[in-house]
């Protein structure tokens, strides 16, 4: 290998390090959705955060875009875009020149994040307007060449979210959160409330787009199939932590961390042979209340003494880097 | 030996329209089940998948009459049980029981769980004591492994977590010992993780009392693991239907082969490639005429825009509607 510069070349667009948000719960406590989170965003890369429902892969999104709701607090860590922590940016500075300039989102459940009463191209206009000095004309016709860009006729501009279809509607999300040219997209499963087909002409226009605008995807689902699809590395999130991360390859042939694995285990392949699937027994723990050392401890068939006490560590195995005890004795590395 | 057949059935739902008083106007229908035909083998599992609204879930409820059909024949057992009165139905349904596909909105959230569980047995009378009942109620938990039993008999659903929950609403299907169970996507409100455990105890419960199931899915994935058969659903017709592993590694219809296609494998090194199909779901208020695919389908002839292509065996156990496979 060739020497790399070590400078703004080898700098990744978005560094997150031990990042901590928890959501308050009145009388209760402290819910510990982002609970020391770390990982870097290449340019150009697709990042696949997967987990199940609750394990905090959404509440991560929203935290680097700062979207947060009343009772949830940043408690720590650092957000860096392009060489800036950006979590430390007064607000009004963050709106202005980070959240949907420098980092925009496609939101889950496309039905619902458009606004039904206007126009889609005013809509998209409207992001351009908030955020650039154009006028009014140069927006509209910068909404209509995003339009044409995700593949919808640029005369549709001035539809009603009703007039178009659920796929087209996730559409015209992606153009919208292309508007401002960001560095970063943050797509929170993007096609979840969609049918199969038109999930696949998304993701396809989803890899298209990170292609040709160079921009770095974050990809938040809890569909490993639709990961293995779009992206190029994988974050494994689990109860609020990040328990394995690396290139997907090496992930979804030869998973370190026995939640990585169980997980791969569960997902049936319409390629595959029929064979019975595994499971994981028992539930996602409580984040009020998480369990003391590996959080997946209680549910994991490999769990000692040192997993109940001792939060394990990020450790670099094999080009991977896996939180857990024992990794090294379980496959004999 | 053929436990359920379906026979030509049909359900058109009317949609309402805005009238000016005193004209006329010719009634609207959604042909959301138009001449559907099959049947279930004993002991098997059947699998009915298709996109959202091309009459699967409609199909499920018409067997069970949920929904009353408006033509067709449903045999049970060689009976035709469109012709049941009420009291016969009832006794009937014992035999045939559903699974619903969401276990938050599927189960009261005010009765304890030995309540939803016993429920069916109160409806038709089948349990001569309170002891009885519990220990009916017992057995059913223990056989969807919600064990020990007690633990969870005076829990209230918010309690439980979604597959817990979803076992609950197996077991209250179980409970009467019915021979057939419709059930409609069991799993696709449930993580990952879940669903696995889920399927599987579906499946031990089939083995240890011989039941059928009528398995409803979007997930091809899913069915491949789970069903023997499997019946390709579009726009309200079988397009395709056959062993399993037959239809899903071999497809014929050009619909199966798109749909086929466009399923994300967990694999890094396989990407979805090319998927053969042009637009989107026809209107289901209007759909086309001949073959109901034609718009969409990148083989289209002349044929397809005008007859409506038969479910016709092309190989033994595989029938495909689909003028490419037609003789001549």
């Amino acid at each position: 290998m060739r020497g790399v510069d070590v400078g703004v070349a080898a700098m990744p667009v978005l560094s997150v390090q031990d990042l901590k948000m928890y959501y308050l719960v009145e009388r209760r406590g402290w819910v510990r959705a982002v609970d020391g989170v770390s990982f870097d965003l290449e340019k150009g890369e697709a990042l696949g955060l997967v987990g199940e429902s609750g394990c905090g892969k959404s509440s991560l999104g929203i935290t680097i875009l700062r979207i947060l709701p009343f009772n949830a607090k940043i408690f720590g860590g650092k957000v860096v875009l392009e060489g800036k922590d950006i979590l430390q940016m007064p607000e009004d500075k963050f709106r202005k020149e980070i959240r949907w300039k420098k980092i925009s989102m496609v939101f889950q459940g496309a039905m619902n994040a458009l606004n039904p009463v206007m126009r889609v191209g005013d809509q998209i206009a409207e992001a351009i307007l908030l955020h650039e000095d154009v006028g009014r004309q140069e927006a509209l016709e910068r909404a209509r060449n995003l339009l044409k860009l995700v593949g919808i006729d640029p005369s549709r501009a001035n539809s009603y979210p009703h007039e178009f279809s659920g796929g087209m509607r996730q559409r015209a999300m992606i153009a919208m959160a292309l508007a401002c040219n960001p560095s970063v997209m943050i797509a929170d499963e993007p096609t979840t409330a969609l049918d199969v087909i038109v999930q696949a002409q998304i993701l396809k226009l989803i890899k298209d787009i990170q292609r040709r605008l160079g921009i770095s995807t974050i990809l938040v689902t809890h569909d490993l199939s639709i990961v293995a699809d779009l992206c190029d590395k994988v974050a494994v999130m689990y109860a609020g932590k990040i328990v394995e991360l690396g290139p997907a390859e090496k992930i979804y042939y030869r998973p370190l961390h026995p939640y990585t694995a169980k997980l791969l285990g569960a997902v049936p392949s319409v390629k595959g042979k029929r064979r019975r699937l595994e499971f994981i027994p028992g539930a996602p723990p409580d984040l009020l209340y998480p369990p003391p050392g590996c959080r997946f401890h209680p549910r994991c068939p490999y769990a000692e003494e040192i997993c109940k006490k001792e939060e394990p560590p990020m450790k670099e195995v094999n080009g991977v880097k896996v939180a857990c005890h024992r990794v090294e004795e379980l496959w004999n590395l | 030996m053929e436990l359920v057949k379906v026979e030509d059935l049909r359900k058109y739902f009317e949609v309402r329209t805005f009238t000016l008083p005193f004209t006329k106007k010719p009634k609207l229908y959604v042909k959301a089940v138009d001449s559907v035909s099959f049947h279930i083998n004993e002991g098997e599992i059947f699998g009915l998948a298709g996109e959202s609204g091309c009459g699967k879930t409609t199909t499920g409820r018409c067997i069970l009459r949920l929904i009353e059909p408006t033509s067709g024949r449903i045999l049970y057992r060689g009976e035709n049980i469109l012709d049941y009165d009420k009291s016969k139905m009832r006794i009937l349904r014992r035999r045939m029981q559903i699974i619903f596909q969401d276990p938050y909105e599927s189960i009261n959230p005010r009765m304890l769980i030995r309540d939803v569980v016993a429920e069916p047995l109160r409806v038709h009378k089948l349990a001569s004591s309170e002891e009885e009942l519990e220990d009916m109620v017992a057995r059913a938990l223990e056989d969807v492994k919600l064990v020990p039993p007690d633990d969870f008999m005076y829990r209230y659903p918010h309690e439980l977590s979604g597959g817990q929950r979803q076992r609950v609403a197996i077991a209250r299907a179980l409970i009467l010992n019915p021979e057939f169970i419709v059930a409609d996507e069991p799993v696709s409100m449930l993580d990952v993780s879940i669903r696995a455990e889920i399927l599987n105890v579906m499946l031990d419960l089939k083995e240890k009392y011989k039941l059928t199931y009528l398995f409803i899915t979007h997930d091809l994935a899913v069915a491949k693991y789970f069903c023997d058969r499997l019946a390709i659903m579009y726009l309200g017709k079988i397009v395709e239907m056959g062993d399993v592993e037959e239809v899903i590694d071999n497809p014929l219809h050009p619909y199966t082969k798109a749909l086929v296609a466009a399923i994300p494998v967990p694999d890094p090194k396989v990407k979805i490639g090319e998927i053969p199909i042009i637009g989107e779901v026809a209107n289901p208020l209007n759909p086309p005429p001949g073959c109901r695919f034609h718009p969409r389908c990148v083989y289209a002839k002349d044929i397809c825009k005008k007859e409506e292509p038969p479910l016709v065996e092309v190989k033994k156990g595989h029938f495909v509607a689909c003028h490419l496979y037609s003789k001549g």
